[in-house]
């Protein structure tokens, strides 16, 4: 557990980065940090491992006050990621990944045998480890700057924007593979970013920061979304926050329909106006017009493939959108294993939506009305 | 060519004294003009001081720093020490701003790494700021390596022996073949320095000339 309190940085030429700062990151969840550029976001996350000391207030970890230990000894038990990765360029990806293990004085076997283990833990070909940081793509240093963070396995990770210097498809991958790594490791991570997409994504808990550096509200995602403490939080989760929610809303109340479906290869039978077509495996791979298929087998060419395929355990809006793109209404939604069971139309998702319950409102506080507790619960 | 080969065990001898005096200085100065130049970056107050004086050196007419040199360390007039002392003042005095420039110039991102996994004091100068430092030290090491094997010619107006010795020889009693030599040995060995020190600095970065872009 990380703890923020009362804390605040002024810097020397009178900027105040941060006011008043109180906050706390529970063991084992991300805690993200958003807000516009310049909010105190950085400032923030570096007064955790002591690059930038407090003017006023104190952080502590775990209970012990940040500010009594060394500082060094106290950033290697910290992993630190940042945009751009800050590798080591005089550095392979191996000996870069070593760098905190080696600082801590584990002997050479065990910093080669740890770094190659993580090079796989983060996705990455083993061939890529004796190669230096310019010679890879720069979703592949982020990943190279993961596994450096994680290398000593500290308890805590700080991230700065780690993300946000990538193109939107390797972001929305690491992204995925960062939470499955987080389902394992079950790190306490202060997360910093600009984008309240990633926010609301990746947090558990979600800190909105506004310029000046003062906390304008801190809340799980989905109370973030549905009861914004004020104007500028509302403004920055952005117009369709209630479109948004929806994805935290799970979807076990809605009643499938079974649909008929044809294996690419084979002639459809129906004559409906769209069918369903699935590979052997029963994974759905798109619709076809059966009317102007006609006598043939199905070939991949006369797939459409519009519609997008939701998970039936995934949220509500998965399914409505599943719904919604599909050019037969019907929305496909698929089992844990992508093997189809079954469709769902627009109108049953959203009667299924009107009947969730929305996070109730804590009148009393509402700044950290929603936010979690220590032991990261609702609080 | 006829006066080189009528006296070529001379010119190499002298070669190698060449060699000596410029050389060590070299060395030595490197080494001294690390502590200085990491001061100027560490604490930016200083910067202004030891940059201004060291460059100031620089400035001394080297004759000057020859005959004075026995005055300040207490030597013979005639001690090649004299020498190997005042070269290295010159190296100094080229090096030790590379040397600043070397270490400021290493990318901010990198040294916030560094301080984030808990680099500090020599670990962090020799584990991450020397090495990046490398290829701008290098440069600067190519320019003062040519510099002091031109100043150091000037040794043998106070009678300390290298190729030098050719110049104002071959000028005094107009042997335009010692002359012609003692200018291309000097040159030869500019530039076999120059390249043992492009050659070094690629072994020290090999992250430099790691072949192939972003995969
Ligand atoms: N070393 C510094 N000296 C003076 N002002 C600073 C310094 N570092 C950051 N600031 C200022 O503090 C504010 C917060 O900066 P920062 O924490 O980097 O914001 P963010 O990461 O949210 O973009 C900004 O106004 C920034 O200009
Ligand atoms: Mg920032």
């Amino acid at each position: 557990m990380i703890r923020f309190d009362g804390v605040t940085k002024q810097f020397p030429d009178g900027t105040t980065a941060v006011d008043d700062l109180s906050l706390t990151a529970p063991t084992g969840k991300i805690t993200v940090l958003v807000g516009p550029s310049g909010c105190g976001k950085t400032t923030s996350l570096r007064m955790v491992n002591r690059m930038i000391e407090p003017t006023r207030g104190g952080i502590s970890l775990d209970g012990q006050d940040t500010g009594r230990m060394d500082a060094a000894e106290l950033r290697r038990g910290i992993g630190y990621v940042i945009q751009h990765a800050g590798l080591f360029p005089h550095r392979t990806v191996l000996d870069n990944i070593g760098t905190v293990p080696r600082l801590l004085g584990w002997d050479k076997k065990k910093v080669k045998d740890r770094s190659r283990e993580l090079l796989e833990v983060v996705g990455l070909d083993p061939k890529l480890g004796n190669r230096y940081p310019t010679q890879l793509s720069g979703g592949q240093q982020q990943r190279v700057g993961v596994a450096r963070a994680l290398a000593a396995d500290p308890p805590v990770m700080l991230m700065d924007e780690p993300f946000s210097a990538v193109d939107p498809i390797v972001r929305d991958q690491l992204q995925d593979e960062f939470l499955r790594l987080q389902d394992e490791l079950g790190k306490t991570i202060v997360f910093v970013t600009h984008d309240i997409d990633e926010a609301i994504k990746l947090g558990d808990q979600v800190a909105v920061l506004r310029v000046g550096g003062t906390l304008a509200q801190v809340a799980e995602p989905q109370y973030l979304l549905a009861h914004p403490a004020d104007d500028f939080v509302a403004d920055f989760v952005g117009k369709d926050r209630g479109y948004r929610a929806l994805q935290f809303e799970h979807a076990p109340r809605l009643t499938l329909h079974s649909e008929p479906s044809v294996v690419v290869g084979e002639t459809p039978s129906s004559r409906a106006s769209w069918l369903l077509v699935v590979d052997d495996d029963r994974t759905p791979l798109g619709w076809v017009e059966p009317a102007r298929v006609g006598d043939r087998p199905v070939a991949s060419e006369d797939l459409h493939r519009g519609g997008t395929v939701a998970r039936a355990s995934g949220s509500l809006r998965g399914a409505l959108d599943a719904a919604l793109s599909s050019p037969a209404r019907r929305g496909v939604l698929v089992d844990n294993d992508g093997v189809l069971v079954g469709t769902v139309r627009a109108h049953e998702v959203l009667t299924a939506i009107e009947e969730t319950e929305r996070p109730e409102r804590d009148e009393d506080d509402p700044v950290h009305g929603g936010a979690m507790d220590v032991s990261g619960e609702r609080g | 060519m006829d006066w080189f080969l009528a006296n070529w065990p001379r010119v190499i001898d002298l070669a190698g004294s060449h060699l000596y005096l410029s050389g060590v200085p070299l060395v030595v100065g490197l080494v001294l003009s690390v502590p200085l130049g990491w001061a100027a970056v560490r604490w930016r107050a200083s910067y202004p001081a030891i940059i201004t004086s060291s460059g100031l050196l620089y400035t001394i007419p080297s004759l000057a720093l020859f005959i004075v040199m026995p005055l300040i360390l207490g030597t013979r007039i005639l001690d090649p020490f004299n020498v190997l002392a005042a070269m290295t003042v010159y190296t100094l005095a080229l090096l030790v701003r590379t040397v600043a420039d070397g270490l400021s110039a290493v990318p901010d991102h990198v040294e916030q790494a560094a301080t984030a996994m808990g680099y500090g004091g020599l670990r962090r100068l020799f584990g991450v700021q020397l090495p990046l430092a490398v290829p701008v030290i290098a440069s600067g090491l190519r320019v003062a390596s040519v510099s002091n094997v031109s100043i150091v010619s000037v040794a043998s107006l106070i009678g300390v022996s290298q190729l030098g010795d050719l110049l104002i020889d071959g000028y005094q009693r107009v042997i335009y073949g010692e002359l012609l030599t003692g200018i291309l040995a000097c040159v030869v060995l500019a530039l076999a320095l120059d390249r043992l020190i492009v050659l070094g600095a690629r072994l020290l970065t090999p992250w430099q000339t790691a072949g192939g872009g972003a995969a």
